[in-house]
């Protein structure tokens, strides 16, 4: 009788949470209710410089804040910035809490499936970040390595894409550290994942160009931060964009037109170098 | 050794000084307490309404619904991760909000109200029958017994355990981040992403939760003995 109940309760509270689940998936951050509001909300994570950071006032600035600021222009609405963990940001695009995720993020064919994606307004490259007397050049030189990764970045999903067995990839090869004894370590923040380099828990740090450098640039750090290559010596590369709720087709214009006008004027470039040479 | 001092000075000066950084821990020391504050507030009520309905239908065989949605509730919360009942009452549940503190101290509230009940459901029980069953024979009502006589002396017997829950709120208040709350922890992380020196901001933290938690103990202590002047052992 006692399992009963409770198997009972739990399936109505599943049942319950399906509701509300549905419920709220209607959310859309339309153009018209922005602009009808006056305002337009980003989420982000700002613990990626440059691109999202803590600047002079406490304020959250960088170069996806400076592009924000010019897409609000556009549309003659303010900018309200939402702070949040980054594995956070796609669902509250997805759920319409806010209109537009910019926090450096790469374009995956994952995330593609869960909202769309503008066009892409900067590349970057995946660095390895390691003491200064290890010698590793390519994602070769990590097999049976410990390494650590930002949680949900393109780092954790490119090493761990490394790490898979021919047949949990798309390419139907095993991947190139399966089973060499490599070790993924997820952590909340690439900092904090480098720090461990330093207490001798990894041996290198996978995480984007500039915050790389930002780390291995810190004084006295020990630390220095290497262009990650395949084998054959090409780069892993990738390409930043906004998101948007999936559908959210007039949005995505007014996003795209904006961030087509700012790399035809070379305005990117500027805020990139202008949140770089500052430190 | 004077490395050391002088690592600790120029770790002090960028976490703290530097672009009045110091503003920032002491606006998510202030989100801290508050969510703390108010989330213990909804917790205590919530918890001890849903203890009483739980005490009464058990003994008097009434309000059977009541208390299978009591029992519904703590399952779920005390089954499930405080982080994810803050994600799922923020994009879900709470969603209409907008103020997301408000959020955050909901979610604890609710939280912390599973653990109270608990607690002050032992507390009751702990009460002998006996005064229960002089307070109605003095003509009292059910409801003012409960009120005035056995409350009193439950919520003595169970002070230590609340104590223990208050301190465990504050510390979870800590998850807050993965909403777009600013606390303490948060405040940290941000600071920690621009200086890149992860050791000095949690060690900074971790004093100032310390420091709270052994205030907080401080005043449960002052309680208790205020408590245990009737006592005549």
């Amino acid at each position: 009788m006692k399992i009963t109940k409770t198997i009972l309760a739990m399936s109505l509270a599943a049942v319950m949470a399906m509701g509300v689940l549905s419920g709220c998936s209607s959310d859309q951050q339309s153009l018209e209710k922005i602009k009808e509001s006056g305002e337009i909300v980003m989420y982000t994570n700002a613990e990626f410089a440059p691109f999202e950071y803590i600047g002079d006032n406490n304020e959250i600035v960088g170069v996806d804040v400076d592009i924000a600021k010019e897409l609000a222009k556009d549309l003659g609405v303010e900018l309200k910035i939402e702070n949040v963990k980054f594995d956070t940001i796609i669902g509250a695009i997805q759920t319409g809490k806010g209109a537009f995720g910019a926090a450096g993020i790469t374009v995956t064919p994952e995330r593609e499936e869960q909202v769309d994606f503008s066009v892409k307004y900067v590349k970057s490259k995946q660095y390895i970040v390691q003491k200064t007397d290890s010698n590793f050049n390519t994602i070769d030189d990590l097999k049976g390595k410990q390494i650590g990764v930002q949680l949900g970045t393109t780092g954790d999903l490119t090493i761990d894409d490394a790490l898979m067995a021919a047949a949990d990839r798309e390419d139907g090869t095993d991947g190139i550290l399966y089973n060499s004894g490599a070790v993924l370590n997820q952590y909340n923040s690439a900092p904090l994942a480098a720090a461990d380099i330093g207490t001798g828990k990894l041996d290198a740090v996978v995480v984007d160009e500039l915050p790389a450098q930002a780390i291995a640039n810190r004084e006295n750090s020990g630390l220095k931060a290497v262009e990650m290559k395949y084998s054959d010596g090409s780069t892993v590369e990738e390409e930043y964009a906004f998101c948007v709720q999936k559908g959210n087709t007039e949005l995505l214009e007014a996003i795209n037109n904006t961030l087509e006008r700012l790399m035809a004027e070379g305005k990117i470039d500027e805020y990139v170098l202008n949140h770089t040479t500052q430190e | 050794m004077e490395a050391f001092f002088d690592y600790l000075a120029t770790s002090f000066y960028n976490t703290f000084i530097y672009q009045n950084r110091y503003l920032l821990f002491l606006e998510g020391l202030g989100n801290t307490i508050l969510i703390a504050i108010f989330a213990t507030l909804i917790g205590v009520i919530l918890g001890i309404l849903v203890a009483i309905v739980r005490v009464y239908s058990a003994q008097t065989g009434k309000l059977k619904w009541l208390d299978w949605i009591c029992s519904v509730y703590l399952a779920v919360i005390r089954g499930t991760p405080t982080v994810v009942q803050l994600m799922i009452a923020y994009f879900m549940i709470f969603s209409f909000i907008d103020n997301t503190i408000l959020v955050s101290v909901l979610a604890f509230g609710i939280n912390s109200g599973a653990y109270v009940a608990e607690i002050v459901r032992g507390g009751i029980l702990s009460v002998d029958k006996g005064q229960t069953e002089a307070g109605r024979s003095l003509g009292l009502s059910a409801a003012t017994t409960m009120r005035s006589i056995v409350l009193p002396q439950a919520f003595k017997s169970c002070l230590p355990s609340l104590g223990n829950e208050f301190i465990t709120i504050l510390k979870e208040t800590s998850v807050a981040g993965y909403i777009p709350v600013m606390d303490l922890t948060k405040a940290a992380d941000l600071v920690r992403s621009r200086t890149m020196d992860p050791f000095f901001s949690l060690i900074s933290i971790a004093l100032v939760y310390l420091v709270l938690v052994l205030g907080m103990n401080a005043i449960f202590k002052a309680i208790e003995r205020r408590m245990a002047k009737s006592d005549r052992r």
